[in-house]
């Protein structure tokens, strides 16, 4: 089942920048940080329509990977990719962005591999799904692409044209 | 995606993609390290021994340090403090210590196969940090990162291993690493420090002209010569070894390329290396050091996620 198509995605990545513009104008003093290694699909196109709005040398952006702060790699071990943050988040309004906040446990990670490189005034999160009822952890998006308000048995699956050859947000039997 | 064996005890057993694994995980470790804070929680609440009955500096330093920016929780353990003065057996001095709950176990021995024999009879994952003169895998995956870091490839590289290459565990583990990532090795060195065998047994190349092994390499990775593993003379004097095979200036000089120069520590200054050539703009030797830390980081976190909660 499509949760979100391929028409339907465009429109969505132009409504995150625009909310992420209304609340962060001219992203002052604001820097956009995608997780690895899905996230970065999402944040790479908020970014790129941030650079429609913007001169490029004010969207400050970065990716980060929160492998080695995981709470169950005695469970499962996961495969580190690179992190990139080449400049400081001290001070800064932070907006991590995610493809789907699921449990909270990633950015819950995420917010602790933050502080590893600073102390961010503010941090924000951006996701394109969010999976509200299946939330293990007191963690909210501020922007969120789509909400879905049933708890499901469903896996959602985020495929982007870069390594799946579709845009699309699917629904998959577990 | 993890590592086709329980423990680390030689490059012998490793796959290439194994190696590969650990290779590009060190690389993020090494970002990790660049970091203001350069402690990562991934080890939280990993116990890990380090078991060192043979001297060692840096390779001590550095398990240890990447230990500890893993958070794990660190034992250590050198023999001339410990009840095995007194006697005791390898075998139950890691028992004892297992029983206290620890998950990992370092290892340096001055016995080639103690660690393949202590992984007989454990059940935690073992790292062999060098046993006598069979093998030194962390050694030859820092000296491996650090080629690929400054080469950008190994496959291709051509590679010469130079000095005491019968009394070196890091020459064994660096051959195996290297043959299978696709590297070019060549040996050189004194007819006496080289097995004969080794030519055939590894598919290399032998050379003992030491000059003609320089021109011909991209990367000189010089050994120490190993006095306390000698038990009869195998050259005639230090001074005579440097004049034949020690790694000078004049000697990089008159090639028409700039190689790169490694050494895995401690440098017997003088003797295989000069200093100039160790402090000098070809040598990657602080580099390797540094590199060291990344590396054990990557292989004792691959390693644990197959330990049990």
């Amino acid at each position: 089942m499509i949760l979100i198509s391929e028409q339907q995605l465009p429109s969505i990545i132009k409504r995150l920048s625009h909310q992420i513009l209304e609340t962060h104008p001219g992203l002052q003093n604001t820097v956009l940080i995608g997780l690895q290694p899905r996230g970065v699909f999402l944040s790479d196109r908020i970014v790129a329509a941030l650079h429609q709005e913007l001169p490029a040398d004010q969207v400050i952006y970065g990716k980060l990977d929160i492998t080695f702060y995981r709470d169950d790699i005695r469970r499962e071990l996961h495969v580190a990719t690179q992190t990139d943050l080449p400049f400081s988040i001290e001070g800064k309004t932070v907006i991590l962005i995610d493809d789907v906040l699921f449990t909270g446990r990633t950015i819950r990670a995420a917010l602790d591999a933050l502080l590893a490189f600073g102390r961010p005034s503010k941090v924000k999160l951006c996701v394109l799904v969010d999976r509200k009822p299946s939330r293990e952890l007191p963690i909210q998006p501020d922007f969120s692409g789509k909400e879905m308000d049933t708890l499901t048995p469903f896996k959602v699956k985020v495929r982007w044209k870069e390594n799946n050859g579709v845009d699309e947000v699917i629904l998959l039997d577990q | 995606m993890a590592l086709s064996t329980k423990h680390l005890l030689g490059i012998k057993d490793l796959q290439t993609e194994d190696i590969q694994l650990i290779l590009s995980t060190a690389t993020q470790f090494k970002e990790v390290l660049q970091r203001p804070v350069k402690k990562v929680p991934t080890l939280r609440d990993v116990t890990i021994v380090n078991l060192f009955y043979e001297n060692s500096t840096r390779t001590r330093i550095s398990f240890e340090l990447a230990e500890r920016r893993l958070s794990a929780d660190v034992v250590n353990f050198t023999v001339s403090n410990s009840s095995a003065a007194k006697g005791e057996t390898l075998l139950d001095t890691v028992n004892n210590i297992l029983s206290m709950k620890v998950d990992m176990v370092v290892m340096r021995h001055s016995a080639s196969g103690a660690p393949h024999y202590l992984s007989q009879h454990i059940d935690v994952p073992i790292i062999n940090a060098g046993d006598g003169i069979n093998e030194h895998p962390t050694q030859a995956l820092l000296d491996a990162f650090s080629m690929q870091e400054k080469m950008g490839k190994l496959a291709g590289l051509k590679v010469a291993i130079i000095g005491d290459v019968m009394h070196s565990r890091v020459a064994l583990s660096n051959i195996y690493l290297l043959k299978k990532m696709g590297a070019e090795v060549m040996v050189s060195g004194p007819p006496t420090l080289i097995p004969t065998y080794l030519k055939e047994a590894m598919d290399i190349q032998v050379e003992y002209n030491i000059d003609k092994a320089l021109a011909w390499c991209d990367v000189a990775n010089v050994l120490r010569i190993q006095l306390e593993r000698q038990n009869q003379p195998l050259f005639s004097s230090l001074r005579e070894y440097n004049l034949a095979y020690g790694i000078t200036k004049a000697r990089l000089q008159k090639l028409n390329k700039e190689i790169l120069i490694m050494h895995p520590g401690p440098i017997n200054r003088g003797v295989e290396m000069d200093s100039d050539v160790a402090d000098g703009q070809q040598s990657i030797i602080l580099d390797q050091v540094e590199n060291g830390v990344a590396v054990r980081m990557a292989c004792l976190y691959l390693l644990t996620g197959r330990t049990n909660p």
